[in-house]
């Protein structure tokens, strides 16, 4: 088992280094190719050619792209990102105050969704075809079919607005001085909202994997030797059914990283999503580029820990 | 002038002193009367008078309180730099930490502030007293050296100052005494002290390299800044205005989203937002505890219609479009009444040198069919460029299409993405919109949109006589014949140039009905985005 193991690690991680770097290459391809650059869009419409040159000299934005890209490289291998071409501050401490805050948004929804999901997908999968089946998998379509923003904006209008039970942006949340009742109440909306995205998809997910496994000839077997149907269902059924399921978690909460967007305009929440649509908007390189590695970065780390998940928890694989 | 001043100026003698406080101690309008009419003065001037002391009594400012405060941008490029300041967020941060030379008033009028007098014999050496005993936040007193390199560093290219091609007219700045600076211009400008009241040349401290502590010499200090988040101001408590400011404390936030500033006002978490949608206005002021703050100010959306290429190269047909504005309907049911219609001058009537002499044009279908038949378009489409970006320039088109299917012209509305409008349509396209944001003086606006060889001259109007006037304006140093020269400068451009300006566009922001102290500067919204040393919390 662990040589399995350590093979895929080895695998995984060189394959992920390589996807950096093509990644990273892409991206800078990408942003090399948009219309207008850092020095551009700070000055808008008062630029002339004069000062538009002085600062991409300032900026640094006057050596060759290709030069341009290969430093930033060299940092980023040394673990130094580079510093913000607006800013002028490190990208790492930009990064740094924007990204403890997303890690919370997204620890506290994964907390809620991931249990939520698992119990409500392995419940209706026990009892398919009945009512609650029926009710839990028709409202989490519904819920998944509706837009985050109409989600977000909804919760607003109602607990923060009408009722005033909740604050209507979260920011609050993450300031030193809040405490855990204030936390709480700032991360309300945006974990619901969080959470009617991503959980749809992972309780259908194990709804189906587990349904699978239930209709497999051992579980019979199972049954036949006069196992509880619990017992039947957590020791035997599910162990076989985590790959896929590992892997529908794994895809929900990278999204949470960078995806959540939305959330964060609709809250005001001051995360990494929205540091990097700034960058773009900015036209700032070296921060554009660090945080599209930080999100290539957790999403093959999360990936990778979803087929480490499905090797230990399957005895056929573990037992190899 | 204040409220004592008008007094004593309306009375002329000091008696107004005690009146005043009679008022402040409530007395009626009636008392107030009876006591004017014993003194032998009219009727009119009693009941100008009250509204005035009334107001007085009423707003009397209370000391202390922290509020809330979100503009309608944030982005990582927030900056405390006046040189670089570039949006809403970013004024109203420099008008708490900093002050300027001047101050624009609510006619954008320059008043003083740092300088304590500004004077010049022929507007070109203009010499600029220091207020004394003014000190920085760190406790450095103000001194000419700073003055200089706060208005000289916006000519060195490096600095990437927004403001560089107005510090351009900067021959010299120098220090000229202990508490004396003395600008010279390249050539001579009239509008100098409006032009040093506007925030990119807010006053820092000499040599100044990291703007990020925000030391200056305004109301607030800076207790914290995360570009992109908030900022947290607490009270100067050695401001140099006596008595101000009012508040303790200020967070200012940006909100980008619409939905969520006014969410977040309606549920209390802030007590004054920026830029509200005009469509969310019945909603804000139908919830008890709300108000809106109307600005009235020169910003507009217009209609260019090029004299070099297209149809506007005829005179007729721009006088035919100009007739077509159905301007009541547009103010109406676009702007939703938060607008006044305007004349196709550029110069909006918040403004001083507004002339209002200028007969209104009126929507006439005739009229407009008259110049369409001479202009002899024949039957061919003519197309309107407009774009979300240009406020309102898509409906404006629209009820413009619809008036115009009624005398057989055939407009055809073409609606461009944001993205790329200002360097691609605007200025560009034969027939199409643009947006114009308020401007401190008549001169920066007629300089940049109409003097013959401005770069944003749209239609490319020229004329010689508008630039001679322009210029001479420039150096004239009596008000009155200033106010002339403009208002001559505003009929030749409803007349001749082609540009069709329907509407002038109000700011609209919301705000806590506890938050008191509001009144419009027309350079934007949040008070020309200086709120922060004038508004007070009621208990």
């Amino acid at each position: 088992m662990n040589a399995l193991i350590l093979r895929l690690l080895v695998n995984r991680v060189a394959l992920a280094l390589l996807s950096l770097l093509v990644v990273s290459a892409v991206v800078f391809a990408i942003t090399a190719v948009l219309p207008g650059d850092a020095a551009e869009a700070q000055l808008g419409q008062d630029a002339t050619p004069e000062s538009l040159a002085a600062l991409r000299h300032q900026m640094g934005l006057d050596v060759p792209a290709l030069e341009r890209y290969f430093s930033w490289l060299r940092g980023m291998v040394t673990g130094a990102p580079g510093t913000s071409v607006v800013t002028g501050m490190p990208v790492g401490d930009m990064i740094a105050s924007r990204l403890p805050n997303s890690l919370v948004l997204a620890g506290l929804t994964t907390l809620l969704a991931v249990p939520l999901a698992l119990a409500l997908g392995i419940a209706s999968a026990v009892w398919r075809g009945s009512w609650f089946d029926r009710l839990v998998s028709s409202s989490a379509v519904a819920v998944v079919s509706v837009p985050e923003f109409l989600v977000a904006t909804l919760a607003v209008l109602v607990f923060a607005v009408q009722l005033r039970w909740l604050p209507a942006l979260s920011s609050g949340g993450v300031d030193s001085g809040a405490s855990l009742a204030d936390m709480l109440r700032a991360f309300a909306m945006p974990v619901l909202s969080l959470c009617c995205v991503t959980m749809a998809q992972m309780m259908r997910m194990t709804r189906a994997a587990v349904v699978d496994q239930l209709k497999a000839p051992y579980i019979e077997m199972v049954l036949l030797k006069g196992a509880s149907p619990a017992r039947m269902v957590l020791a035997h059924a599910l162990p076989n059914a985590v790959g896929p399921i590992a892997n529908a978690v794994a895809l929900s909460l990278s999204y949470l990283l960078g995806g959540v967007i939305i959330v964060e305009t609709i809250f005001n929440y001051p995360g990494i999503a929205s540091l990097m649509v700034d960058g773009v908007a900015q036209r700032d390189m070296p921060l554009v580029q660090t945080c599209a590695m930080l999100f290539c970065a957790v999403y093959l780390l999360l990936v990778t820990l979803a087929d480490l998940c499905s090797i230990v928890a399957n005895p056929r694989l573990r037992h190899r | 002038m204040n409220d004592l001043q008008k007094l004593h100026g309306a009375l002329d003698h000091t008696g107004g002193d005690a009146l005043l406080q009679a008022l402040r101690g409530g007395a009626t309008r009636r008392d107030l009367l009876a006591m004017l009419m014993g003194g032998g003065m009219q009727l009119a001037l009693a009941t100008g008078l009250s509204a005035t002391a009334l107001s007085a009594h009423a707003q009397t400012p209370r000391r202390g309180g922290r509020i809330r405060v979100a503009g309608a941008t944030a982005a990582i490029s927030d900056t405390l730099d006046p040189a670089k300041m570039a949006n809403q967020t970013d004024y109203s941060r420099g008008t708490m930490l900093y002050n300027g030379l001047t101050a624009l008033d609510g006619s954008l009028t320059p008043q003083p502030a740092l300088a304590e007098s500004f004077t010049t014999k022929d507007a070109r050496v203009w010499v600029f007293k220091l207020r004394k005993g003014v000190t920085f936040h760190d406790g450095k007193a103000l001194q000419p050296a700073d003055v200089v390199f706060s208005l000289m560093r916006h000519k060195d290219p490096a600095t990437a100052s927004k403001a560089k091609a107005l510090a351009d007219q900067f021959e010299s700045v120098a220090a000229t005494g202990p508490d004396e600076v003395t600008v010279t211009l390249a050539a001579a400008n009239a509008d100098l002290p409006v032009v040093l009241g506007t925030f990119n040349f807010l006053i820092v401290k000499a040599g100044t390299t990291d703007f990020n502590a925000g030391i200056g010499t305004g109301p607030f200090k800076l207790k914290e800044f995360k570009p992109g988040v908030r900022s947290v101001a607490v009270r100067n408590d050695a401001y140099w205005k006596p008595g101000k400011p009012y508040l303790d404390e200020i967070e200012f936030v940006g909100i980008a989203d619409d939905g969520a500033r006014v969410n977040a006002l309606l549920s209390g978490g802030m007590d004054l937002v920026a830029a509200v949608n005009p469509r969310t206005v019945e909603r804000i002021k139908g919830t008890p505890g709300f108000g809106i703050f109307v600005t009235q100010s020169g910003q507009y959306s217009d209609l260019i219609m090029r004299k070099d290429v297209g149809p506007g190269a005829n005179p007729d047909f721009v006088l035919a479009m100009k007739y077509l504005m159905d301007r009541e309907q547009m103010r109406k049911s676009i702007a939703l009444g938060h607008a006044t219609v305007g004349n196709d001058q550029p110069i909006d009537p918040s403004n001083r040198f507004y002339f209002s002499g200028l007969p209104p044009r009126p929507f006439d279908l005739d009229k407009a069919k008259f110049h369409l038949g001479k202009a002899n378009l024949g039957s061919a489409k003519v197309p309107i460029v407009t774009s979300p970006v240009a406020m309102y320039s898509v409906e404006m088109a629209l009820v413009m299409q619809q008036a115009a299917q009624r005398i057989g012209l055939n407009l055809e509305v073409k609606r461009m993405p944001s993205d790329g409008y200002w360097s691609n349509h605007w200025l560009n396209s034969p027939v199409g919109f643009g947006n114009v944001n308020p401007r401190p003086s008549a001169d920066t606006l007629l300089t940049q949109f109409f003097k013959s060889d401005a770069a944003w001259n749209g239609s490319r109007w020229k004329n010689p006589k508008f630039d001679q006037l322009l210029v001479a304006a420039r150096t004239e140093t009596d008000v009155a014949r200033r106010k002339q020269m403009y208002a001559d400068m505003q009929v030749l451009i409803s007349q001749e140039a082609g540009v069709g300006i329907p509407l002038f566009l109000a700011s609209l922001d919301a705000h806590s009905t506890k938050l008191k102290g509001l009144s419009p500067i027309p350079l934007g919204g949040l008070m020309g985005y200086s709120f922060a040393e004038h508004v007070w919390l009621e208990a």
